[in-house]
């Protein structure tokens, strides 16, 4: 395990191999690409690097970037989240609809104690019972939208009195000079990187992504690690539902949707290979930062919204494919 | 109850995903008088006859060991050029919006199998940039068709038979006879039984896998096509979340994910299945939000009971 995480690690701190000049620029390409978009961007347009600019840019981020952390997790341990997206709109629906009917902090513990049960479900399932996670999951995302909709009847949800309460603080409120959403990302972040390389929980999901079959010959609870690398996902699915019911003092039913695919994207442009037993919550971190430095520089420049996408589909596929041909020494397959 | 476990393993002549057909058929003619009429069934079928077409495409996919997630945005896309460019001639528009569903079938395909990169990174990638092409290519508006030929067609019908049900039944005859009976078809088993076994073999898994990238892409842009012509219409959102429903239905109807395994009857199955709960309960007055409950639910007792039969699959290969 140890040599797998100093691999890991390899993009944070620079370490180049001996293989020479070309194979660290492959290796380090997601990197370079984002240097090299930074300046172009920064040509383009003077407010791009503007501190302002910056800081608002990590701000919206921030959502997507805390979800990132925790599916980061079940995807290292071996498996996938789909239901990520669901889950937010279902906890940022029923932390803005309980804040009325009981207060903001009981709104708060309510919908923290519903997202982890789900959590639970959704570990339980594919931790427990060893069903297919990108099936469940799947269905999770259904089964829970439905809910929802159930649960509203398809009403969308605000906060009446929106001045009178201190719940704004987590999407709108500022520490020292630092957004509050930018501050639950990084805390977070660095609590689940810290756990993930320097403690034996951390080790314990990359052996079981890793070789699941040798994780529990070596005595690993397998089943247990799984289950709760879902409700790791689900807590940070409903600390975002903080920050993004707390922004906006309302929520639509659908909020959350299409945030399971943002999400994997930025975990996959940061190097996080689906397969399991590798990646750090770092590239995931600078995954997430990269789609949204160029969704901002995009439009900046005065391209429409949803340039960033096509940017996204073609900078995905590269960033995998560079990993890809850096490891096999070639560019293409040679299969036919 | 002798061969209980063998018929729920799909080895004897009905597969189970039929056998819930039946049982909900039945069910729902009992809570609705107006189920089982002709018109409702023809209905049902017309209803499905969208999913239904990318899933017979999905299937191929699936079988070959890989997923495509892309078939909602290549839907959503065909449609807005079957409509948006119809200034050009029906014709024209048409050719347009199935060629863009071949085009972005062989693009997956080609990256899939020249790259080596996962099926489900590649397509994840195209799903986001294909939607963001609809958007580019609309400016975010809806597309209303003006020639009437188009949006008759969607409403036509062979004697009592409508057209669209016809179209969908004879493609799935077609994929159905192509994967039993082509040296395709077995190469599309055999790659995702054992590709590194299929390549030794000399199969060329990279074309097949290409090739099923194709056919899926154009089966995503024909059934946009139609939905198209059934709205006489096309909105930029036009067709999301229908990879979910896909793979859903694929599901059901019993090809497993992880490849090699498979039928075109089974998807059929899936699909009138979920087609039949959304009809039935509609019927039942029910409100569209339970369905998106029951389909997870059975979703994963699917899961749950193919897993009990089957030893192999409790290995759960993730992605």
């Amino acid at each position: 395990m140890a040599t797998a995480q100093q691999g890991n690690n390899s993009l944070m701190f620079g370490k180049v191999s001996k293989s020479g000049l070309m194979s660290f620029l492959s290796a380090q390409g997601i990197l370079i690409f984002f240097l090299i978009s930074m300046v172009v961007f920064s040509f383009f347009s003077e407010q791009f690097l503007s501190q302002s600019n910056i800081m608002s840019v990590v701000r919206q981020a921030s959502i997507i970037g805390i979800i990132a952390v925790g599916v980061t997790v079940v995807i290292i341990g071996g498996n996938l989240d789909l239901s990520v997206g669901s889950m937010l709109s279902f906890a940022t629906v029923m932390v803005v609809d309980l804040h009325d009917k009981v207060g903001p902090t009981m709104a708060i513990i309510l919908m923290f104690a519903l997202t982890l049960m789900v959590g639970a479900i959704n570990g339980f399932l594919v931790g427990f019972m060893r069903l297919n996670s990108l099936i469940v999951t799947l269905a999770m995302l259904s089964a829970i939208q439905g809910g929802i909709l159930i649960y509203s009847g398809g009403q969308n949800v605000d906060i009446a009195n929106q001045d009178g309460t201190w719940f704004s603080v987590f999407g709108r409120g500022y520490v020292a000079g630092i957004a509050v959403p930018v501050v639950i990302f990084a805390v977070l972040a660095i609590i689940v990187q810290v756990v993930m390389s320097y403690t034996s929980y951390g080790r314990r999901i990359f052996a079981v992504g890793g070789n699941p079959v040798a994780a529990v010959y070596s005595g690993i609870r397998k089943n247990w690690c799984v289950f709760s690398t879902y409700l790791i996902s689900a807590f940070c699915v409903a600390c975002a539902a903080l920050v993004l019911g707390s922004r906006v003092m309302g929520s639509q039913n659908n909020v959350g949707q299409g945030y399971e695919l943002l999400v994997l994207a930025g975990i996959i442009l940061g190097g996080t290979s689906l397969l399991g037993g590798a990646g750090s919550i770092w590239k995931t971190v600078i995954g997430v930062l990269i789609l949204g430095f160029i969704q901002n520089g995009l439009l900046l420049m005065g391209y429409p919204y949803y340039t960033q996408w096509l940017v996204t589909w073609v900078i995905i596929i590269l960033a995998v494919w560079l990993d890809l041909a850096n490891k096999r020494k070639r560019l293409l397959t040679t299969h036919s | 109850m002798i061969n209980v476990k063998g018929f729920l393993k799909g080895g004897g002549f009905i597969q189970p995903i039929w056998v819930f057909v039946i049982v909900i058929t039945i069910f729902f003619s009992f809570m609705s008088d107006y189920f089982l009429s002709f018109g409702n069934l023809s209905n049902i079928l017309v209803q499905t006859s969208t999913i239904g077409l990318i899933a017979l495409g999905m299937t191929y996919v699936m079988i070959n060991g890989n997923i495509d997630l892309s078939v909602g945005a290549i839907l959503g896309l065909a449609a807005s050029l079957s409509v948006g460019l119809q200034d050009h001639g029906l014709a024209v528009a048409v050719i347009a919006a199935l060629a863009s569903g071949l085009i972005i079938g062989a693009i997956n395909g080609l990256i899939v199998w020249k790259t080596g990169v996962n099926a489900f990174i590649v397509t994840l990638g195209a799903m986001i940039g294909v939607r963001g092409l609809i958007f580019v290519y609309t400016g975010e508006q809806s597309f209303y068709a003006t020639n009437f030929a188009f949006s008759d067609f969607g409403a036509a019908s062979i004697g009592p038979f409508p057209l669209l049900a016809i179209i969908f039944l004879i493609c799935a005859l077609v994929m159905h006879l192509v994967l039993k009976k082509t040296g395709h078809g077995r190469n599309t088993f055999a790659v995702g039984g054992n590709a590194e076994a299929a390549l030794d073999a000399g199969i060329r898994i990279g074309r097949h896998m290409t090739i099923n990238f194709i056919i899926v892409g154009f089966f995503a842009a024909l059934a946009g096509v139609l939905l198209a012509t059934q709205m006489g219409a096309a909105t930029p959102n036009l067709g999301r979340d229908y990879e979910l429903w896909t793979i859903t239905a694929v599901v059901l109807g019993g090809t497993k994910l992880t490849g090699g395994y498979g039928s075109i009857t089974g998807t059929l199955g899936g699909v009138l299945a979920i087609g039949i709960l959304r009809n039935g309960m509609n019927m039942m007055q029910v409100p569209a939000f339970y369905v998106l409950v029951i389909l997870g639910v059975i979703l994963i007792s699917v899961l749950i009971i193919d897993q009990k039969l089957n030893v192999h699959a409790s290995k759960g290969v993730s992605i």
